[in-house]
């Protein structure tokens, strides 16, 4: 690894003084980061690490039932997280599919976004929370939604001394719930050929909202908003969901790689949205 | 390039180190303080063999930086035991031949210690997707499975379930 300066600043003004001041890069849980340092792909010679900011390492569920997640909390706090999987079970799925148990002692939810790999498994989680990160900056602050993000791979919004503090996930209503799940040839520690979150909420019988978002189909987290349309409205009955599938296939855009070609991708993208649909109407129905 | 004042508590001792920022806390224990029972497998986090626990938790050491252990609690392999007492999961990976060539054992050690203090009774698929994140190339996991599971009915004091002596045919 090249030489690096390392800064480990106690509050967020003193952060964002240090990023503004030179290429510096956040250092969070730094599974992603420090793999890259030590392969050259990473040019930055100073860290800060925000891990010591106390702002930083809250997770916190308010009155409303609202979700704070500090962008220095690790992965293993929010998925053992009763309040969280609870009220957000498709997000505590999906957080606790991240790497390996030594992985998630130090990956952040926050790091998994910024990292922008097409593939992270709690962004297509937030986006269909509709949730937003909390970005602090020279120019102060401001509110951008997961679903955009990522403006490519491995390239987000963050201009330069900025950096993103918290993600913001809106309360839940009574009647919806979200679920994630992705295809991976093994059992775990392995990297999404697909993955999809479904968040549903119902009036009764009826659904009357849905967000859906797919992963690893395209260069960033992909909303499905004819496949959530599909549902809105409808009772979520199979031909509704066989619908949405559909909808979720035909605005999937993925590429053929090592893990998986593009028309399997495809089709595994219409199973997991089937499958996730179900799995999220049937955790609101029971006010999960 | 200037080293950094690090102090850390090391397997239940107050330690002080000088390290390089670009350090990880693998090369720390091994090059700075001659701790060389953890191992470097991949060095990119994905083999486990470098397991340490730091603060209680399981981490891979290649993918934490020596400075980032300020004032933290870590645990080595060679914290384990209690002087002449091996560890029973020790003991365990001696008994059911847990090991061959050895090099990913200090990180499975470490990692089912961590396992067995959050869930004392894991079922065996427990143990298998706990341990997961650590890979050996030898043994094909059996042994090292049933070791953990033998090792935690025993700091249980009861009998591995389905497994040993004293349940066979039971």
């Amino acid at each position: 690894m090249h030489e690096i300066r390392y800064s480990a600043p106690r509050s967020l003004d003193d952060a964002v003084a240090l990023l503004a001041a030179d290429d510096a890069r956040v250092l969070a849980g730094g599974t992603d980061l420090l793999i890259q340092l030590r392969a050259g792909t990473c040019p930055s010679r100073h860290l800060i690490d925000v891990k010591r900011i106390a702002e930083l390492a809250t997770l916190d569920v308010d009155a409303s039932g609202a979700l704070r997640i500090g962008a220095a909390v690790p992965c293993w706090r929010l998925a053992d997280d009763a309040r969280v999987r609870r009220s957000f079970p498709g997000l505590a799925e999906a957080t606790a599919l991240i790497g390996s148990t030594q992985i998630q002692s130090r990956a952040t939810i926050a790091g998994n976004l910024c990292n922008g790999s097409p593939a992270a498994d709690t962004t297509p989680a937030l986006a269909a929370l509709d949730a937003v990160g909390v970005v602090v900056g020279p120019a102060g602050r401001r509110e951008v939604p997961v679903a955009s993000f990522v403006t490519a791979p491995g390239k987000t919004v963050l201009g330069r001394g900025e950096l993103l503090v918290e993600l913001r996930v809106p309360a839940p209503s009574a009647h919806s719930a979200d679920a994630y799940q992705r295809f991976i040839p093994r059992n775990e520690m392995d990297i999404a050929v697909v993955g999809v979150a479904a968040s549903i909420t119902r009036d009764g019988a009826r659904c009357s909202a849905a967000r859906i978002a797919l992963g690893a189909v395209g260069p960033t987290v992909l909303l499905a908003e004819d496949a959530a349309r599909a549902l809105v409205g409808g009772t979520l009955d199979d031909a509704a969901i066989a619908r949405a599938a559909a909808a979720a296939m035909a605005a999937a855009r993925p590429i053929t790689d090592m893990r998986a070609p593009a028309d399997y991708r495809r089709e595994i993208t219409g199973v997991l949205t089937r499958r996730v649909v179900a799995e999220a109407a049937r955790r609101a129905l029971q006010g999960a | 390039m200037a080293k950094t004042h690090v102090t850390l508590t090391l397997n239940g001792e107050s330690t002080e180190l000088l390290c390089e920022p670009r350090q990880t806390l693998l090369e720390v224990l091994r090059d700075e303080l001659d701790l060389t029972g953890t191992k470097e497998g991949c060095a990119t986090g994905d083999c486990g063999a470098c397991s340490v626990l730091l603060d209680g938790r399981v981490v891979c050491a290649c993918l934490v930086l020596g400075v980032e252990a300020e004032g933290r609690t870590l645990t080595t392999v060679e914290g384990l035991a209690d002087g002449d007492q091996l560890h029973p999961l020790q003991r365990a990976f001696l008994e059911h031949a847990a090991l061959q060539c050895g090099i990913c054992t200090p990180g499975f050690l470490i990692a089912a210690k961590a396992l067995l203090e959050r869930n004392p009774d894991p079922s065996e698929h427990e143990v298998r997707y706990e341990l997961a994140g650590n890979l050996c190339r030898c043994t094909g996991y059996d042994k090292i499975v049933h070791a953990v599971l033998a090792a935690a009915a025993e700091m249980r004091g009861t009998v591995a379930r389905g497994r040993g002596t004293a349940s066979r045919g039971n």
